[in-house]
């Protein structure tokens, strides 16, 4: 054992058994002073003079004593233990500004924390697979694009694309075009919608993840045709079949036809949070890559792993050559493009921006925290130049004071670290619950150890940067004046306030950054929810109800549309009733429509995204009908093939011609039979582009059935009722997922609304934290110049002329701040530009509003002790000494 | 030196120790004797020495330091450490009055 280590082991020791060991330190001072005296007694010394000369050549004792204290224990601990047990008593007798201070860092740090764990999730963990880095997104064309089937890509075009790449080890994907609740479970409980995904055979060995019951998909359950199989995710498999763990083998009664379970995925796995971020996945079935998948189009969404070595750059260049290649042996293939990303940049990419706001806006919160203690520390430094002056002369050295102040600062905010901490707990606990947020990852926010650190991390930086200042001040403090002056001073020193003011001024000033960024926000959502979306989402509701398997034919199935849709209009509450196979605010697609008779080049070739539809569907969903009319139950298989469209695709199509009665070549011959207004089907901030309706019963093309309805009763009457009605010819109809439209709207506004929310909120504490400084800044000065004003008011001046001077003053320092923040909001909200819809980032209604918002909350905390003013009498102000 | 010193004598209390440096090197080192205090607490917390509480020569009680084995190699290991330097600088010295005559 090395030396060192040695005496750090007696150096712990020693610092726990202080008392005893100065005693023993004692006895033994006194030994050696007896052994001395006795031998200058020898030498012929009187005894007294023995002792006196035995007490000097030891030398002082208490020097000794410390000496031997520092030499034995642990000197920067005892004296740590002495600040904090000192600082503990001072914050005590003050606890007005202590529970203040403590408060407003725990806000700021619950603040922090929360917003770094969402970072610390989103952007700088590795998602939950195996060697994450190693993984990219294959999308066809730009992945930007806000088109779902210009992003997927064809089979064939997978198939080869996989072949024949050096850069992938392996290449997987899953169909894009999946519907929520396609998969209808019977004979489980109640009836119920299951979403169901269709991956490749290799889709979960490529992610590096196994199922921790059973196995994979095998390649013949990977065939067209073969019989049916599933994998359950964890959340499906605990929920509905009670977490047992012989569910592989069993089969499930799914939409008439039984899918044997082949195994359980882990819980770690969760491919909506990721993927669908948002929605919910219950289980996965294996997807074919067969010619007859060929044939359904751009379908896939594809992910690769990287050749260890091969880097995104490479693989870019080598599927661009390829895509072409490809491309060129097979003409008769959609388009292929291929564009490779980071499987990070895919999930998280489009968030950066807005996290990268948030967190700043946190910082800004942070600094607006230090800057308000700052000045309360100094307001109170300047109340205890005499403690620290007696102190001083007592002997503590300037530096032994300015760590004592540290201390003091450091206590504050670790103390206010500890509540921030738990504020963080309860802030990423509520995010997890916003399972409606379609934010990736979101629900896996927690705290972890990086989180922690970084709480820590954060304290004591909070600690140092609003002690430092306070602290540093000490240096100045002028012994004999300090001591001297035992009256408060009749003016302040000019260096003091023009520190605490230069740190209000940007209190301010950051202050209006947040008011403006949250402004330019709050404006864009609100014109985002303004926008006419072309459909009322309000009293309108969706619910699944796909003819079963016993439908054989496209009569039989017809007749069960038309049976359903009488049924649900004979209901009393129900104004309209329509089936549609794709609501808005969903997946995208695309079709080819041309108007018949026109030569397209393959660049000019329209494409449009089509809906199949019933009668009544316009008038439930609320889509104004512009010209000609709605579809009716006689636009039947045997009658004229017909076809409605939107204003874009009319005007498109025929520019400045009548469209009704035109034909366009579609998967048959259609004439167009009517013309409706244009709905945001993809987001409410992008435009709709063509659309095109085709009735229900002239098609067999469509994955899924929904039925809309208008109607003002709560969605518990709307369910019962429903299912009441359709109980005849439907009587395993699964409710549960009735939505209304407003939850899908407000669903596709939802990361937005989260931005808002948060940044709105950080704009708000900071006004209350600046507002604050301000009151505590102009308090302060009122306190301090009690006496100038009692001369002033002596010698004439009125209490409201006093009190113009001083709100003028707050006035001024508001001014200043505004004025800096103006012109850092103004370079700030370019960063901003790519979040903002319909506002520029120079908005003069944000800055004029932030004007006059900053303005009336400085102007009243400017006011209030301004007022206090009045209550001064000249003559005891006078007399205060 | 306190090493050598209890190496040479056997157990001594802080005074003795501080007596004896004194005697040693002709009062060359004259310090406060106190100040031997904070090495002895270095030593004993580097387990070099060890101390107890005794009586001494004029039936006093007093506190005894003595040398540790690990004490004495060390000792051994300075000492040759020391030697070796004072012979360099020794030659050195006499090297350099050499080149000077």
């Amino acid at each position: 054992m090395s030396d060192a280590i040695r005496a750090f082991f007696a150096k712990i020791r020693a610092f726990f058994s202080k008392s005893e060991m100065d005693d023993d330190f004692n006895q033994e001072l006194e030994a050696h002073i007896d052994l001395l005296t006795a031998e200058n007694q020898k030498a012929g010394m009187a005894p007294e003079e023995a002792r006196r000369a035995a007490k000097l050549r030891i030398g002082g004792r208490e020097t000794l004593r410390e000496q031997n204290r520092d030499a034995r224990g642990l000197p920067f601990f005892e004296v740590l233990g002495q600040d904090i047990r000192y600082a503990a008593r001072t914050l005590r007798r003050d606890y007005g500004f202590a529970i203040f201070a403590i408060l407003i860092i725990g806000l700021g740090v619950g603040a922090s924390c929360t917003i770094f764990s969402v970072v610390n999730t989103l952007l700088i963990h590795a998602l939950p697979f195996g060697d994450p880095e190693r993984l990219a997104w294959v999308a066809n064309h730009d992945d930007a694009t806000g088109s779902m089937s210009a992003k997927t890509t064809q089979v064939d075009h997978f198939l080869d694309l996989r072949a024949q790449t050096q850069s992938f080890l392996d290449m997987a994907a899953y169909m894009a075009f999946y519907g929520v609740g396609d998969a209808k479970l019977i004979g489980n409980g109640e009836p119920e919608r299951l979403t169901s995904v269709p991956v490749t055979q290799n889709f979960f060995s490529l992610l590096g993840v196994e199922p921790k019951i059973g196995r994979q998909f095998s390649a013949d359950e990977c065939k067209f045709n073969a019989p049916k199989t599933v994998m359950l995710t964890d959340g499906t498999w605990r929920r509905k079949f009670g977490a047992d763990p012989n569910i592989v083998g069993r089969a499930l009664a799914l939409d008439g036809g039984p899918a044997t379970v082949v195994g359980v995925l882990p819980a770690s796995f969760d491919f909506s949070t990721v993927f669908t971020p948002g929605s919910s996945v219950d289980i996965f079935e294996p997807f074919p890559l067969s010619p007859e998948t060929n044939k359904w189009g751009n379908t896939l969404s594809i992910v690769g792993r990287l050749k260890p070595g091969a880097m995104l750059e490479s693989a870019q260049a080598e599927t661009t050559v390829l895509g072409k290649l490809i491309l060129q042996a097979h003409k008769d293939r959609n388009d292929f493009e291929p564009k490779v990303y980071a499987l990070t940049q895919h999930v998280s990419g489009r968030l950066r921006p807005a996290l990268f706001v948030l967190a700043t806006a946190v910082a800004v919160v942070m600094l607006i925290v230090c800057a308000n203690l700052s000045n309360l520390l100094l307001a109170r430094g300047a109340t205890r130049q005499k403690e620290i002056a007696i102190r001083a002369t007592l002997g503590a050295g300037k530096w032994r004071l300015i760590r004592q102040l540290l201390t003091e600062s450091m206590m504050l905010s670790c103390c206010g670290a500890l509540i921030g901490l738990m504020l963080a707990l309860v802030g990423t606990r509520a995010l997890t619950q916003l399972t409606s947020v379609s934010i990736p990852l979101l629900t896996d926010v927690h705290i972890d150890a990086s989180v922690l650190g970084f709480t820590v991390f954060i304290a004591l930086a909070t600690g140092m940067i609003f002690g430092l200042l306070p602290a540093l001040q000490v240096r100045d403090v002028k012994l004999h004046d300090a001591l001297k002056d035992s009256t408060r001073g009749s003016s302040q020193g000019r260096g003091h306030a023009w520190v605490r003011n230069a740190l209000v001024v940007s209190e301010i000033g950051l202050a209006c950054v947040l008011v403006v960024g949250a402004g330019l926000l709050i404006r864009s959502f609100l014109r985002v929810l303004d926008v006419d979306m072309g459909f009322h989402p309000e009293r309108a509701a969706a619910v699944r109800v796909d003819p079963n398997s016993s439908y054989k034919t496209q009569e039989q199935r017809n007749a069960y549309f038309s049976e359903v849709l009488s049924r649900v209009s004979d209901v009393r509450g129900i104004e309209g009733a329509g089936l549609s196979d794709a609501l808005p605010l969903g997946h995208n697609r695309s079709w080819g429509i041309a108007a018949k008779g026109i030569q397209y080049t393959p660049e000019t070739f329209p494409f449009g995204f089509p809906r199949i539809i019933s009668e009544g569907y316009f008038r439930a969903m609320g889509v104004p009908l512009k010209k000609g009319r709605d579809f009716s139950a006689r636009d039947d298989k045997g009658a004229l093939q017909v076809i409605i469209l939107n204003e874009t695709c009319a005007r498109n199509l025929w520019p400045a011609q009548d469209p009704i009665g035109k034909i366009v070549a579609e998967d048959v011959d259609r004439t167009v039979v009517g013309v409706v207004g244009d709905v945001h089907h993809m987001a409410l901030e992008e435009g709709s582009g063509n659309e095109f309706y085709i009735p229900i019963r002239q098609t067999g093309d469509y994955g899924s059935v929904d039925l809309v309805v208008r109607t003002s009763m709560t969605t518990t009457d709307l369910t019962t009722r429903l299912r009441e009605a359709l109980r005849p010819i439907e009587p395993d109809l699964p409710t549960q997922n009735l939505r209304t439209m407003q939850m899908m709207v407000d669903r596709a506004t939802s990361p937005r609304r989260f931005v808002v929310i948060l940044l709105g909120g950080f704009a708000v504490f900071a006004l209350v934290l600046a507002s604050l400084g301000i009151y505590a800044l102009i308090s302060y000065s009122v306190n301090q110049r009690t006496q100038e004003i009692g001369i002033r008011m002596a010698v004439g001046a009125s209490a409201e002329m006093l009190q113009r001077s001083i709100l003028l003053e707050t006035l001024g320092l508001a001014a200043i701040g505004v004025v800096g923040g103006m012109a850092a909001s103004w370079i700030l909200a370019r960063a901003l530009s790519g979040m903002l819809f319909g506002v520029t980032p120079g908005d003069p209604l944000t800055f004029a509003g932030m004007v006059v918002i900053l303005g009336a909350v400085a102007g009243l905390a400017g006011y209030l002790p301004a007022r206090r003013v009045s209550k001064i009498e000249p003559m005891s102000a006078l007399r205060v000494s | 030196m306190v090493l050598q010193t209890l190496q040479a004598m056997g157990a001594l209390h802080g005074y003795g120790i501080a007596r004896r440096i004194e005697q040693i090197s002709r009062d060359a080192i004259l310090l406060n004797q106190g100040t031997i205090y904070a090495s002895l607490v270095r030593l004993q917390q580097r387990g070099l020495i060890r101390s107890e509480w005794g009586t001494s020569e004029n039936h006093r009680r007093a506190k005894f330091y003595a040398i540790t084995p690990r004490g004495s190699e060390r000792l051994v290991e300075t000492a040759e450490n020391w030697e070796q330097l004072a012979a360099v600088i020794a030659r050195f010295f006499a090297a350099t009055k050499e080149s000077q005559s």
